[in-house]
């Protein structure tokens, strides 16, 4: 009688699943935006499966094992995925809690006038399913922290666009808060272009730059010692009245620094560096 | 031994560094060009380092050093064509390379020497030039 329970839940799958769809179904934080009512319901079938395909009397009460090896890949990249549509924790965890409720329900059915063996497989059941639960989570949290590692990456490599104003005059502007890795990256990228292009000066524009503090400062002079270097000169613009009173307070020496107030300050001094004029066009020329 | 050659332009010595540099090699360049300014009274040194993909400390002191000796033989020192990769090295091993100049390649180079050794000298040179047209 004892092995019977788990061949019961095997023949009343169909009505689990019922079950478990229903009260998927009902809660309020179901999300039919995100995924259609007909994937849900494979989604889940796969799941329960699954589960149904491996769990014995014995290998219930061991947790985890290899056994359920095929239970953990499934729940797993349901949870990833789920991570990456934008699903919440809540709604992620209601999926597998909601089998719980439908699994035990099962049960109860099955062993309603056994109480003590009833106790005894919920008592497992809800082990198990909280195990579930962790994977769920475990998993979950990981896709997420993948999803932010991705877009830190793309910000870096869109957030440095090296741009030639002029021929021979590179700018650079700079947004967001300056780091020892992004420093790198903007170094790397400054340097690059001054090879390509052969220009010979460059306008680091830290206009964007939310705050500046001893480390930072520290990395715009690196920056323009490296552009030195080079052979090329760097001039840095963008210099807010904030800025300059926190760089002036903290001691910071930026006097063999070229600094302008704005982009447009900063190429004018670089059009007279490389002796070019801008001049409005004559409107009545005497000689035509 | 090997030796880097050093070649002679009018009033400039050319030095195209295109091996790598081992200590010793570097060391015996510091010597010969010292001499060499001195011997043909040379106003402006210009060193091409545009091969030179590795970089020491060693090597950055031996640049460096150029610098000053030629600085108070009265040469300008001109360090052209630097990678990246050497100046962000160089950058962080804290040598910033002071009293050498720097250019992007020799010829710009060349004009940032002709322009450091003033006024007198290049009006010779436009002399020499205007007699030989």
């Amino acid at each position: 009688m004892k092995q019977d329970y788990f061949k019961g839940l095997q023949k009343r799958k169909k009505q689990i699943l019922e079950n478990w769809m229903k009260s998927q179904l009902s809660d309020e934080s179901l999300r039919e935006d995100l995924m259609t009512n007909e994937n849900l319901r494979e989604q889940s079938e796969e799941l329960l499966n699954a589960i149904l395909g491996t769990i014995t009397e014995k290998n219930i009460s061991e947790g985890m094992t290899a056994e359920f090896e095929q239970v953990h890949e499934i729940l797993a990249g349901i949870s990833i995925s789920r991570a990456r549509q934008g699903y919440s924790p809540r709604e992620t965890g209601v999926f597998v809690f909601s089998l719980k409720d439908a699994l035990l329900n099962s049960l109860k059915e099955d062993l309603s006038n056994d109480p003590k063996a009833l106790a005894d497989v919920v008592l497992k059941m809800n082990k198990f399913m909280d195990s579930m639960g962790i994977i769920t989570f475990e998993t979950f949290i990981k896709g997420r922290e993948e999803v932010i590692l991705r877009q830190t990456d793309e910000i870096t490599e869109i957030s440095t666009p090296v741009i030639r104003v002029w021929d021979g005059i590179l700018a650079l502007p700079i947004i967001g808060t300056l780091d020892s890795s992004r420093t790198q990256v903007v170094m790397e990228n400054l340097l690059q272009q001054i090879v390509e292009t052969g220009s010979t000066i460059a306008i680091l524009d830290i206009s964007g730059v939310p705050a500046v503090d001893s480390l930072v400062a520290q990395h715009l002079i690196k920056t323009v010692a490296a552009t030195r270097l080079m052979g090329a000169e760097c001039i840095i613009s963008g210099i807010r009245p904030e800025i300059a009173q926190t760089v002036v307070h903290l001691g910071i020496d930026l006097s063999n620094i070229v600094t302008k107030a704005s982009l447009a300050h900063a190429l004018k001094y670089a059009f007279a560096m490389l002796k070019l004029e801008v001049r409005k066009p004559m409107k009545d020329k005497p000689s035509l | 031994m090997e030796r880097i050659p050093i070649l002679r332009m009018g009033h400039f010595l050319l030095v195209t560094i295109q091996i790598d540099l081992y200590d010793r090699l570097a060391t015996n360049l510091e010597a010969d060009l010292v001499q060499m300014v001195n011997r043909t009274g040379a106003r402006g040194v210009l060193i091409d380092i545009s091969a030179l993909n590795i970089v020491d400390s060693f090597m950055g002191r031996i640049l460096g050093n150029i610098g000053s000796m030629s600085k108070i033989m009265d040469a300008e020192t001109v360090v052209v064509g630097m990678q990246p990769a050497v100046a962000i090295t160089l950058i962080e091993l804290g040598l910033e390379l002071k009293g050498v100049h720097t250019a992007l390649n020799v010829e710009k180079g060349m004009e940032l020497l002709k322009q450091k050794i003033g006024p007198a000298e290049a009006s010779d040179e436009d002399d020499d030039e205007d007699g030989t047209e």
